[in-house]
């Protein structure tokens, strides 16, 4: 067939599927019936396939390669309703991938809350070593955020609704940016997420260690114990996220370093989400509940207590459960 | 194929379809312009943001902090997922792809967006410049996690069609990579001068009337000839 026969039998396709294409690329409502559209692009790329194979001008290739190509686009995007997909990666996915990778996110955990430990217990032992991790200015800073002869909780008391909402937006910028920034260290097989899990442990363990030497007890401790259970775990698990990435470019197995690196990044964003979720959810309860001092201390570690508890039964029910079946 | 690598920017897949498809992946350069518009975007928003928060307080400073946040870290992946490119992207001509073509999905753009803090390592974009310069399709460490692709969109440009001229039937057959050549040159004689034209048109002629495809052809330009001719490959 000569290449005016073929382009006359079948421009009517061409012209037909084209519309459909600027339809769906446009931010509009579709209007028409795209029920003949898999049908049409099949065609076009048969039609590709042959104007290639017979040779016929490089600028009607183009066109239908540029068709091809628009087509694949639409046909192969990814959709479903984001309600229902986020309920369930609440329900299903996050508590499952976390468990699934039990092993990395206790390796997590341990980097973290060792080096929480022992800088706790030695800054509680020995105060002066809590210079070892930050300098005077903010020891300054920790001693009048929580000291007890001030009416301060965190900040002000008497502060308004919307001091709260400056510190929410604050805790998000600074609390996520961290998480994200210790799963991106895991790019630097793995270090990068080992050097942000210890580093963090330290200083949170030795601010914690040092404020407890001090007496400041119930305004620290009554302060952090209700975002604690989501913040801490939120970091071990984006931390975690992390490690996996390292771990598929130190041990890839029988793939590739690349093929296991993209493999391990699928569930590694599964982790980092849900640890955004809960930073998310750390940084209102932190904003909104911790500075309350209204509420007596006692009650704040109650609730702190049993969000630990819940989170942990999150991942260990929703998590394990899934696994079992 | 068995044809040794070629020494281009394309990368290659197939379809399910069966046919081979090709795009045309984005250098370091058009993609830091690209990065530079969007952060001058990025960077007006939040300034805005900021003048305008300062008249609201507390409630402003919130709105500040979580702007900066979006702004650092989602505005990449919203404008991805949801538009196929940056702004700044698309004003360069560019969008981001799978690598078998297919758009991105919210976790493939948020493993290459979120690795942007490896790639900026150690100052503006040190690592991520060098995995570029050192990988074949100009990956960025984020891009090889995601398994994505930086690529030129091509224009849907409308092409020209062959001038209408009386068909001059060859004597012989052409091989089929010759006379695509052809069709090519019909198809874009008449973007070139005339001059050009039959310059271009001029060594065409005289081979195939040397090898005798052709009888000589007087009284017409070289280009006129080539155009007849190629009127006889498209034309029954």
């Amino acid at each position: 067939m000569k290449q005016q026969q073929f382009e006359s039998q079948y421009q009517a396709t061409w012209q037909q599927f084209e519309e459909m294409l600027d339809e769906l690329e446009s931010s509009k409502k579709i209007s028409r019936s795209m029920a003949s559209f898999p049908a049409l692009y099949r065609a076009v790329c048969s039609h590709y396939a042959i104007a290639n194979e017979r040779h016929y001008s490089s600028a009607l290739c183009g066109v239908l390669h540029s068709l091809a190509v628009r087509g694949q686009r639409q046909l192969y995007r990814h959709r479903g309703h984001w309600l229902w997909r986020f309920a369930h990666f609440l329900l299903f996915g996050f508590p499952g991938v976390v468990w699934r990778h039990r092993g990395v996110v206790l390796l997590a955990l341990g980097l973290f809350w060792l080096p929480a430990f022992a800088m706790g217990l030695a800054a509680y032992w020995f105060p002066d070593s809590i210079y070892m991790i930050t300098d005077g200015y903010n020891v300054a800073q920790f001693e009048t955020m929580y000291d007890p002869g001030n009416e301060h909780l965190g900040r002000r008391e008497n502060r308004a609704a919307e001091s709260n909402f400056a510190m929410f937006g604050y805790y998000i910028m600074n609390n996520v940016g961290i998480g994200f920034r210790t799963f991106a260290g895991g790019m630097l097989l793995g270090l990068g997420s080992i050097f942000f899990l210890v580093f963090n442990g330290l200083q949170i363990g030795g601010v914690a260690g040092y404020l407890t030497w001090r007496g400041y007890i119930e305004t620290f401790w009554g302060f952090v114990a209700g975002h604690s259970a989501f913040e801490l775990t939120a970091i071990c698990i984006c931390g975690a996220a992390g490690l996996l990435l390292g771990k598929a470019l130190w041990m890839p197995g029988r793939l590739s370093r690349m093929q296991s690196l993209r493999a391990a990044a699928k569930d590694a964003v599964q982790l980092l989400l849900g640890g955004m979720l809960l930073l998310v959810m750390a940084a209102f309860v932190e904003a909104y509940w911790s500075p309350l001092n209204s509420v007596p201390a006692f009650v704040k570690y109650v609730v702190g207590a049993s969000l630990w508890l819940l989170l942990i039964l999150y991942f260990v029910v929703a998590g394990g459960w899934r696994e079992s079946r | 194929m068995d044809k040794p690598a070629a020494l281009d920017t394309f990368s290659h897949f197939e379809t399910p379809e069966g046919v081979v498809l090709t795009m045309s992946v984005a250098g370091p350069v058009t993609r830091a312009l690209a990065w530079l518009v969007d952060a001058v975007i990025r960077y007006s928003i939040v300034f805005a943001i900021a003048i305008v928060g300062s008249t609201l307080g507390n409630l402003g400073n919130g709105l500040l902090f979580l702007t900066i946040f979006l702004m650092e870290w989602l505005y990449p992946v919203v404008f991805e997922v949801l538009k196929g490119a940056t702004p700044g992207k698309k004003q360069l001509g560019l969008a981001v792809v799978h690598a078998d073509g297919t758009p991105l999905t919210w976790s493939s753009s948020l493993i290459r967006n979120l690795l942007r803090a490896v790639d900026f390592l150690p100052f503006l974009y040190g690592l991520g410049l060098l995995s570029m310069l050192i990988h074949p399709q100009f990956k960025r460490l984020g891009d090889m996690a995601a398994g994505t692709l930086v690529v030129h969109v091509t224009a849907n440009g409308k092409r020209r069609a062959i001038p209408k001229t009386e068909p001059l039937p060859l004597q012989m057959v052409l091989s089929a990579n010759e006379e695509r050549a052809i069709l090519d040159f019909a198809e874009r004689s008449e973007q070139l001068s005339p001059s050009r034209a039959d310059e271009l048109a001029q060594h065409v002629v005289q081979a195939l009337i040397e090898r005798g495809y052709v009888n000589s052809t007087a009284g017409e330009s070289a280009s006129q000839t080539l155009v007849r001719i190629a009127n006889s490959l498209v034309r029954s």
